[in-house]
């Protein structure tokens, strides 16, 4: 799960991260108000979630109130389009608004878990500002990392390690150890996936804050913390996924006109490649779960037939656990009640195929049927190309 | 021969008394796998299904002499389970239970750094030797015995590719899913290296998806030191960036871990690499035939 920058800053905040002084705003006055109390220059940043904003319009300096009041009247509402959002960008529904610092350095700090050594890595690199695979891929010797072992935590010596190496001096040293513990401490209690600050700076009077901060959190771990759960914000998110997540469908929006639905993750990834191969274009991705009941088939057909883009739709469906009659039987209701008005296309193989394959040659329905993935790609292809759905509606 | 499980393991299931464990349990037996008791704590002393139930993995091993368990228990018990079992000194932990926190499995494998015990999974369907012994949800119908040994991240796509060499012909040795998480017990490195000792394994199908490094780690290894054929497939070659496909594990993520790098760094080792996972099957036979 993401959460927008004031929010990462409120929990690393929490946890002693040292964060600029600010507050979020969601109307201009409210922003007025903020830069009053912060008082000189402040700036005004874009609360979406996606990297880029700066390049995009979406941070701006306020010399004044007045000033903080006109950028936010001009940022709330606007789409800001960056490298992260699509060129559909994401429309602004509430600003950060922070005091001014005078800057000297600007630095980067990530943390994640890294998968081949099975541990936490604490990156930094004295190039802030700029996206960290950039740094790695062009300057990798400018990236210094400590692998943390989860018994010990991390240890202060590998905050002095890399503090040295970033090139901090005398009371920054401890400083930056301090701020790092504070950013693991942060990310374990949480159940963080990612922790970064960039850029992490360094100000004029020495001290260190985090500039920006993005935390995402483990879906898994969600169940035990209620107060990370409460950030989510559904506006950042594709309406169809939501009521997908609603019935426990895995369900991914992409830009094709072949509808999808696949028992597996695995499975409902290659079923998408293998339309591709077959010249079409997957309008989503769909794991209906290892054991699906009819009525989740039914609702993955609701979720398919809300895209307008569908033009076609392929089931594929390996039944080991789940049986081939009990998914036919499923398949045949739903289309009986939703009145599905586009080409289907079902693959099944596995338990019970062939009584399978007879409900749905004696239901009537104009459904066609494959054996392999392969033909059933390069049926539903053809079918997606001949002809559009609102000519069959 | 096969790997890891045979006719000698004896299973004991955590989590037995469930609706999954006692469904996956008979399935198993009904397979020829000795299941030999389950555990579930505070139905100790008690049957189910005529399996004995043990309070401790401990208590189980001690009476039933168990040598490997599968792990049905729920997400936030799942960590707990698999130390449990390793604990026990039980050798062979294999957990199916998917949506175990991250820094759960991080303190588990930390805690399975300096004990004997080899874990496969989590989230991941389990491993079945065929006309042998299963430890898992892999439906054992579907295989036969052969000379292709599978390893892969998924579980469907998995019983496609037994279902493709079952339909040639062909049949298997051992069929492992390692599981679609960030942290896994057993890699595609530590699989291979396992069907390297196995005689009867005469070519790996290996079935990787994006997100992570494992598959360019199994191109090391592959070129360095495995001699048997290996055929491949990566799900999602059209998976959009930084979107969670379903697994926990597969998202690319800064431009990493996509589809396009892993089937590179296999192809340079030797890999026959398929773009489409209808040709796991054929091109696995064509690779025996030559």
């Amino acid at each position: 799960m993401k959460i927008h920058e004031y929010q990462a800053k409120a929990i690393l905040s929490r946890h002693q991260v040292p964060v600029p002084r600010g507050e979020v705003a969601l109307t201009p006055a409210e922003a007025a108000e903020i830069a009053r109390r912060l008082g000189g220059t402040v700036v005004v940043k874009a609360q979406i979630h996606a990297g880029g904003r700066g390049k995009g319009g979406g941070v701006k300096l306020a010399r004044s109130a007045e000033d903080a009041e006109r950028v936010a009247r001009d940022m709330i509402g606007m789409t800001l389009v960056t490298h992260q959002t699509g060129p559909a960008g994401r429309i602004v529904s509430r600003v950060l608004v922070e005091e001014g610092l005078e800057i000297r350095r600007e630095l980067y700090l990530g943390l994640v878990i890294d998968r081949s050594t099975r541990r936490p890595v604490m990156m930094v690199s004295s190039e802030g500002g700029v996206e960290i695979e950039k740094v790695a891929a062009e300057t990798p010797e400018k990236i210094f990392k400590e692998y943390v072992h989860p018994g010990t935590g991390f240890v202060p010596f590998q905050g002095r390690r890399l503090s040295f190496a970033l090139g901090l001096q005398g009371a920054e040293v401890n400083k930056g150890t301090r701020l790092m513990t504070a950013v693991y401490e942060a990310c374990i209690a949480t159940d963080a996936s990612l922790v970064e600050i960039n850029p992490l700076v360094v100000t004029v009077a020495g001290d260190l804050l985090a500039l920006d901060a993005k935390m995402t959190f483990d879906d898994n771990a969600l169940y035990r913390h209620a107060e990370t759960r409460e950030l989510r914000d559904l506006g950042e998110e594709d309406p169809l996924e939501i009521e997908a997540s609603k019935y426990s469908l895995n369900y991914i929006r992409l830009d094709g006109t072949i509808g999808c639905m696949v028992n597996g993750a695995g499975l409902a990834m290659a079923t998408m490649d293998i339309i591709k191969l077959a010249g079409g274009e997957p309008a989503n991705f769909l794991d209906v779960g290892g054991g699906a009941s009819a009525e989740q088939i039914r609702n993955a057909f609701k979720i398919l037939m809300s895209d307008r883009h569908v033009s076609a739709v392929l089931i594929n469906i390996f039944g080991g656990i789940l049986r081939c009659d009990v998914l036919a039987q499923g398949v045949i209701a739903a289309v009986r009640e939703l009145g599905v008005p586009v080409p289907i296309v079902i693959r099944m193989e596995g338990t019970n195929v062939e009584e399978g394959k007879r409900l749905l040659k004696e239901s009537g329905l104009n459904f066609a049927t494959a054996d392999s993935m392969d033909e059933a790609a390069k049926i539903v292809v053809s079918l997606a190309n001949s002809g559009s759905r609102a000519a069959r509606c | 021969m096969a790997i890891l499980i045979n006719s000698s393991t004896r299973l004991l299931v955590q989590g037995l008394t469930g609706r999954e464990g006692t469904f996956h349990a008979k399935q198993a037996a009904a397979y020829g796998t000795e299941v030999v008791g389950g555990v579930t704590p505070g139905k100790g002393g008690t049957d189910h299904e005529g399996w004995p139930i043990f309070d401790t993995v401990e208590d189980a091993v001690r009476e039933t002499g168990a040598n490997a368990s599968v792990i049905f228990v729920p997400p936030a018990f799942a960590s707990d389970a698999i130390m449990e079992a390793a604990a026990a000194m039980i050798p062979l932990v294999v957990c199916i239970t998917e949506g175990i926190p991250t820094l759960d499995m991080l303190r588990v494998l930390t805690f399975l750094e300096h004990l004997p015990t080899r874990l496969v999974g989590p989230n991941c369907p389990g491993l079945i030797s065929a006309g042998r012994s299963k430890a898992g949800i892999i439906p054992g119908h579907i295989c036969r015995e052969g000379r292709v040994g599978i390893v892969s991240k998924s579980g469907t796509l998995t019983y496609e590719a037994i279902h493709q060499l079952t339909r040639l012909g062909l049949g298997q040795t051992t069929c492992i899913g390692i599981g679609g998480d960030p942290l896994i017990g057993t890699t595609f490195v530590d699989a291979l290296r396992l069907f390297a000792d196995d005689p009867e394994t005469e070519v790996v199908v290996m079935i990787g998806e994006i997100g992570g490094a494992a598959e360019e780690e199994a191109a090391t290894f592959i070129k360095r030191e495995f001699r048997k054929p290996v055929v491949g497939f990566i799900a999602g070659q059209t998976a959009p960036p930084g979107r969670r496909m379903g697994h926990a594990g597969a998202i690319i993520s800064g431009g990493q871990g996509t589809a396009r790098e892993k089937m590179t760094a296999l192809r340079e080792a030797g890999v026959h690499i398929v773009e489409s996972p209808a040709e796991m099957g054929a091109t696995a036979k064509a690779v025996l035939r030559a």
